[in-house]
C-alpha cells in the first residue's frame, strides 16, 4: 500500500464526511418548523461539511500536483463572514416579531434590535395600524 | 517617535496578517510578493484607521492560537451532536430556547470574537447584544438546561477572551 492510494482514501473519506454533513444541514433546513431553529442548520454545513471538502481538495492538491494553501484562506474567511449573516437573520427574526420575544437583558434596557427611537415610534405604530386596516 | 509609529502603523498585528494573508493568496512564497504585501499591511490599516479608532491594549497571540484549537475541537464535538439532533428528535420534543449571557467583556473586538464562537460553534447562535453592550442574546436549539449552556459559555470561552485581552 503506498502513500498515493492512502491519501486517495484520505479524500474520499473527507469528501463522505462533507457530504454527510452537508445532507444533514439541508434536512434541518427542510426539517424544522420555527425560522429561529432552522437558523441553526447552515451553521453546521459552513464549518464541519465544507471543512471537510476543503480538506479533501487540499490534500488533493498536494498529492497530485503542486500544492495549494487557498484553502485555508477560504476556511479563514468562511469562518470570519458566517456568524455575521447569521446575525443579520437572527436580527430579522427578532425586529419582524417572527419568534418567541427573547427575555429582557438584566444589565440594561432593551436588546439593540428592539430599541427603536423615540422619533420612530410613532412611525412605527402607523405603519401597524395602515397594515391592519 | 512613538506618535510617529502609531500614526503610521495603527494595528502592528493587523499589517502582520494582512502580509501573510497576501502571500498566502499568490500561493508561491517570492520576495517581491511578500514585499507588496507589507506594502499592502501599511496601507491598508493606516487608510481604514479612522473606523477602528482604539486598538485592543493587550492581546497574546499565544492563547489565540490555544483558543482556536479549543474552538476548533468544539465546533467537531458539536457538529456530530447537533446532527444526531436533526436526525433523531421529533421537532415536538425539541426544547429551543433564548439564553442571556451576562457580559464581563468590555472590548468590542473581544465580544465581537465570542458572538463569532458561539455561532460557529453548532446548536448555538448569538443573535443581539443589548443596547449598553453588558449582555449577550444566545439562541440554543436543543437544551434540557439552559443555565448549564450559559456557565459553558461563559467558563470555557468568555474566561479564555479575557485572558487573550488582559
Amino acid at each position: 500500500m503506498n502513500l498515493e492510494l492512502v491519501l486517495t482514501y484520505a479524500i474520499a473519506i473527507s469528501l463522505l464526511v462533507g457530504a454527510i454533513f452537508a445532507l444533514v444541514g439541508a434536512i434541518g433546513l427542510l426539517k424544522f418548523n420555527d425560522s429561529m431553529t432552522r437558523l441553526h442548520a447552515p451553521t453546521k454545513v459552513g464549518t464541519v461539511g465544507i471543512g471537510a471538502f476543503l480538506l479533501a481538495s487540499m490534500i488533493h492538491s498536494f498529492t497530485f500536483s503542486e500544492g495549494s494553501f487557498h484553502e485555508l484562506l477560504i476556511m479563514a474567511f468562511l469562518f470570519v463572514t458566517a456568524p455575521i449573516s447569521a446575525n443579520f437573520i437572527a436580527k430579522v427574526n427578532i425586529h419582524c416579531r417572527s419568534c418567541d420575544t427573547p427575555p429582557s437583558p438584566p444589565r440594561d434596557d432593551t436588546w439593540s434590535t428592539l430599541n427603536v427611537p423615540e422619533a420612530d415610534r410613532a412611525l412605527a405604530a402607523d405603519a401597524k395600524s395602515t397594515a391592519k386596516s | 517617535m512613538a506618535k510617529a509609529y502609531r500614526w503610521l502603523l495603527p494595528h502592528p498585528l493587523l499589517t502582520i496578517l494582512l502580509a501573510v494573508v497576501w502571500t498566502l493568496l499568490q500561493n508561491e512564497i517570492s520576495a517581491g510578493m511578500v514585499v507588496f504585501g507589507i506594502i499592502l499591511g501599511i496601507i491598508i490599516p493606516w487608510g481604514t484607521a479612522a473606523w477602528w479608532p482604539d486598538t485592543p491594549q493587550a492581546f497574546h497571540p499565544t492563547r489565540l492560537i490555544r483558543y482556536i484549537l479549543i474552538v476548533l475541537w468544539d465546533i467537531m464535538v458539536a457538529n456530530v451532536e447537533v446532527a444526531w439532533i436533526v436526525l433523531t428528535k421529533p421537532n415536538a420534543k425539541l426544547r429551543p430556547a433564548w439564553i442571556v449571557v451576562p457580559l464581563d467583556l468590555r472590548q468590542p473586538e473581544a465580544i465581537t470574537m465570542l458572538a463569532g464562537t458561539i455561532t460557529l460553534t453548532p446548536g448555538t447562535v448569538s443573535a443581539d447584544l443589548s443596547d449598553e453592550g453588558h449582555s449577550l442574546l444566545v439562541h440554543v436549539l436543543h437544551t434540557e438546561d439552559p443555565e448549564a449552556v450559559r456557565d459553558d459559555i461563559k467558563h470555557r470561552y468568555e474566561r479564555r477572551l479575557k485572558e487573550i485581552f488582559a
